[in-house]
């Protein structure tokens, strides 16, 4: 028996990898839902749980949240664009597009390590004491150096880091997604995992789309 | 505050039971290696079991691991009680409070995570493929990797025994006590850290059996043909898939407020413990859901094979699996009535666990309907399923109690609770787990276990489940609290020394059970590991796909993926005598073995403990070495398999139906 006539043979046998493979990948971003949803619920249970830390309303600047929104959103345009380019088999075109995919998702990234630095050069999320000095908390990790973090800020850090840090885990994948096509091209399995990413990266907008509302623009009112 | 991570050495050098139960520990450690390299075996445990993508395989691991930490749980279990049997007055008994605590902490997790847990997805690796007649799982590597992310969690909490101390906080470790103010040392680092590896692949699991059960059923397998284990199974791990995310989130914000100084579950900077417990408990109570449902499916498949009918009310069953799935979610407040929500929200939640034993009793009736005017057998699967129908009925019914909002002012965190959750969980879930795997073992291995020692083990198991926890239930009511180090009424004392009766005559049930495994070990050996090909359906009467391929299953599973028209499919293809087919095979096509799994598994175990002792540069490597496996397993790894050629197959199913034929002569 030749090996096309295996194959055959298997196909009709077996169920199709790629979608099995994507129809996987949508149950696990469902169960990253049930995540980000508990994370975004202990966001609304802490969110005038300032103590004697600062509220978010002096420190939040929309116009500059309001850019790292856009270049996520453009990113995921991009993104498109690049499954376009899958869809076409036009290898070049799908390198491009996810070129300039990462190149936003770095941008996204790097303001919003940006934006925290800034908090915490501020000293935003510290709890104070009567005279306004920073209560050191000791721990583990700090042995004194560092300040506790209000409860709100604690709710801040963990929803926008967990989404900032899902963001980064894309930007990996994306990184041995050029390793991959450079390996072998775009093959049918380059494909589902492409397909893959893309869902999980425009799941993340998504997200952030929850989180600009509930965590910039009610906090700025 | 000091130093979390001073003196990791402190139990083994002061405490001599923590020094003998390591060294022991260590020693057969040692013997069990040095036995398996003198014996030659490495090779053999390499290619067919570490690296192994087979579910079956996989499936009889998680299996081994859930047994073994059966033993270490329950050696937690004997030393609580027979120290509680001394315990009357301050300063008595032998065990000082804070090993005390950290007993029963250890005994509740490894329980439900590392026991049941890991007993429940053996039973779905290895039943579920063979039983929906497809060839693996979805994704076999994920198995693996699920596999080896378990075991790393399980070593992590042993390794708790010796170096440090294990969290003396309780099974779901609330806050503040389980904050840096209330556990300043590392012991509850060890359980957020091991719990995390775990969850992890408890998730990766439950995403995999979703993705088998949906897309990979035989052709003409609807989901209403599909069996009730099957069905059970999908609404427990898309429990799961619901659930552990939550916990996951619990023990992030719990480890941020530990490490990084936030302020979550704290008394101080705005923080609220209540929100920790609000969490647990919503993780909490779908779990033990999650684990009693496949318990109920378990027994619907076993019921009608050793009563030679079909199940009583199906649809039923399934519609009642989902009212489960739904409700599920809707009774958690009533594991903290006392919380003061208020009488409008404790009654909500009082009349939907009132509610969800409803659709229980549905499969109560529909387990005694299959039975009634059946033809019984009592084998031993069928004993653990009677046992478990008596048994957690009983259980049941001191759940209702305990749902009255206003009843459970006096019942909470009184051992009357303990008492109820061992009820349920021991009657029902060890009970239904233990039948299903004295009814699948045949499956696995061709033979069945001693059945004389089976029956032992059973009633063992049984009696000396009543003996042990209904005098708990009488304390309880007497106002005996859960936890308690000592106690001061010499009238409770009489029920602590019954309780220790009890759980001595659940021992024998275990060394029974333990017996049966080593003789079976003893059978395997003689055969030099080359187990006969048994016959398909050694219980008779089997009823569906898994007992229709041989005993073990040959590495395909099915030769020919079988066409599917009712439920019950092995008992129609029996009913229209359909022979087997012995000639024209296809070559098959079958994944390849992987280390990458074992290697993240020991990246992740590695891992875990530098986060537990803050050894931050070991924390990177390890980090950067687990997803480094990952990433190079998906650049190099062999994702194109293998293929079995068609005369090997031929070989295999001629062995098969040689017996088959032999069999029905007989």
């Amino acid at each position: 028996m030749s090996p096309t006539m295996i194959k055959t043979a298997q196909a009709e046998g077996h169920h199709d990898e790629g979608s099995t493979r994507l129809f996987g990948f949508w149950i696990y971003i469902l169960q990253d839902l049930f995540l980000f949803a508990t994370f975004f619920a202990n966001f609304a249970v802490f969110s005038s749980a300032y103590s004697s830390g600062a509220a978010p309303k002096e420190f939040i600047d929309l116009g500059f949240v309001l850019g790292e929104t856009f270049v996520l959103l453009i990113s995921s345009i991009t993104y498109g664009f690049a499954m376009i380019a899958v869809g076409k088999n036009n290898l070049s075109a799908t390198r491009l597009w996810l070129c300039v995919t990462f190149l936003l998702g770095v941008s996204f990234i790097s303001m919003e390590l940006y934006e925290f630095h800034h908090l915490f050069a501020e000293g935003a999320p510290y709890l104070r004491d009567a005279q306004g000095n920073i209560i050191p908390y000791v721990n583990g990790i700090d042995d004194g150096k560092g300040g506790g973090i209000a409860a709100y800020w604690s709710a801040f850090f963990s929803l926008v880091g967990l989404h900032g840090l899902h963001v980064t885990a894309g930007l990996v994948v994306m990184v041995c997604m050029f390793v991959h096509l450079g390996m072998h091209g775009l093959t049918a399995r380059n494909k589902a995992r492409l397909g893959c990413l893309s869902l999980f990266w425009h799941f993340l907008d998504i997200v952030w789309i929850g989180v600009f509302t509930a965590v910039y623009l009610l906090g700025a009112l | 505050m000091g130093d979390p991570t001073a003196a990791p050495f402190e139990a083994l050098e002061q405490v001599p039971i923590v020094l003998y139960t390591c060294l022991a520990i260590v020693a057969i450690a040692v013997l069990v290696v040095a036995g398996i390299l003198l014996l030659g075996w490495w090779r053999a445990l390499w290619h067919n079991w570490i690296t192994s993508v087979d579910h079956k395989r996989l499936g009889i691991m998680y299996v081994v691991l859930a047994v073994i930490m059966l033993v270490r749980g329950f050696a937690d279990a004997i030393m609580m009680r027979t120290h509680q049997a001394m315990a009357l007055g301050e300063g008595s008994g032998y065990l000082p409070p804070e090993h005390y605590d950290q007993i029963f902490t250890a005994h509740g997790v490894i329980m439900i995570f590392f026991m049941a847990t890991p007993l429940l997805f053996g039973l779905f690796n290895f039943v579920i493929p063979l039983q929906i007649g497809a060839r693996d799982v979805a994704f076999p590597f994920l198995n693996n990797l699920s596999f080896w992310l378990t075991f790393a969690g399980a070593i992590l909490i042993n390794i708790s025994l010796g170096i440090g101390n294990f969290g003396r906080v309780g099974w779901l470790a609330y806050p503040p006590l389980s904050g840096l103010s209330g556990s300043p040392d590392t012991g509850v680092d060890y359980y957020i850290w091991s719990l995390q590896l775990s969850g992890v692949a408890t998730t990766m699991g439950a995403i995999n059996f979703l993705v088998t059960i949906f897309k990979m059923r035989a052709p003409g397998m609807t989901l209403m043909k599909m069996p009730i284990f099957c069905w059970s199974a999908v609404v427990s791990n898309a429990l799961i898939l619901m659930i552990y995310p939550v916990l996951m989130a619990a023990y992030i914000f719990l480890t941020l407020d530990r490490y990084l100084g936030f302020h979550f579950f704290t008394n101080d900077g705005a923080g609220n413990p209540m929100v920790w417990i609000n969490y647990v408990w919503v993780f909490g109570h779908p779990e033990v859901y999650v684990l009693i449902l496949p318990a109920f499916g378990i027994l619907s498949e076993i019921v009608p094979v050793f009563s030679s009918k079909r199940l009583f009310g199906y649809s039923a069953m399934i519609w009642a699996l989902l009212v489960i799935l739904v409700l599920s979610f809707l009774v958690w407040v009533h594991h903290f009535f006392t919380m003061g929500a208020g009488v409008a929200v404790n009654t909500f939640f009082s009349i939907m666990t009132m509610i969800i034993s409803v659709p229980t009793g549905v499969k109560i009736f529909n387990w005694l309907f299959t039975m009634y005017k059946g033809r019984l057998r009592f084998e031993p699967p069928m004993l653990w399923c009677m046992g478990m129908i008596f048994t957690f009925v009983g259980g049941g019914l001191t759940g209702v109690m305990l749902s009255i909002a206003a009843a459970d002012w006096a019942y909470h965190n009184s051992s009357f609770l303990v008492a109820h959750f061992h009820h349920t969980i021991i009657g029902g879930v060890v009970f239904a787990y233990l039948a299903g795997f004295v009814f699948w073992f045949p499956k696995a291995f061709g033979f069945k276990l001693n059945r004389f020692l089976g029956i032992v083990s059973f009633w063992c198991w049984f009696v000396g489940f009543y003996v042990a926890f209904f005098p708990l239930y009488i304390v309880g009511l007497k106002g005996a609290t859960r936890r308690m180090q000592h106690y001061l009424d010499p009238s409770w004392q009489i029920y602590y020394i019954v309780m220790v009766a009890g759980v001595f005559i659940i021992a024998i049930g275990i060394l029974s059970l333990i017996l049966q495994l080593i003789l079976a070990i003893i059978h395997g050996c003689k055969l030099k590991g080359n187990l006969p090909v048994g016959k398909a359906d050694p219980w008779g009467d089997g009823r569906s796909l898994e007992w229709s391929v041989s005993s073990p299953p040959p590495p395909y599973n099915f030769a020919i993926v079988p066409q599917v028209s009712t439920t019950d499919a092995y008992w129609q293809m029996k009913v229209e005598g359909k022979s087997i087919k012995t000639s024209d095979f296809q070559p098959i096509h079958m994944p390849s073995n992987t280390a990458a799994g074992f290697w993240i598994g020991i990246f992740a175990l590695i891992l875990g403990f530098a986060l537990v002792w803050h050894i931050w540069w070991l924390v990177m490597l390890c980090f950067i070495g687990a997803v480094a496996s990952f990433i190079c397993y998906s650049f190099f790894g062999d994702h194109d398999g293998y293929y079995i050629p068609a005369a090997e197959v031929q070989k295999r199913e001629e062995a098969f139906a040689r017996i088959e034929a032999k069999g029905r002569k007989a």
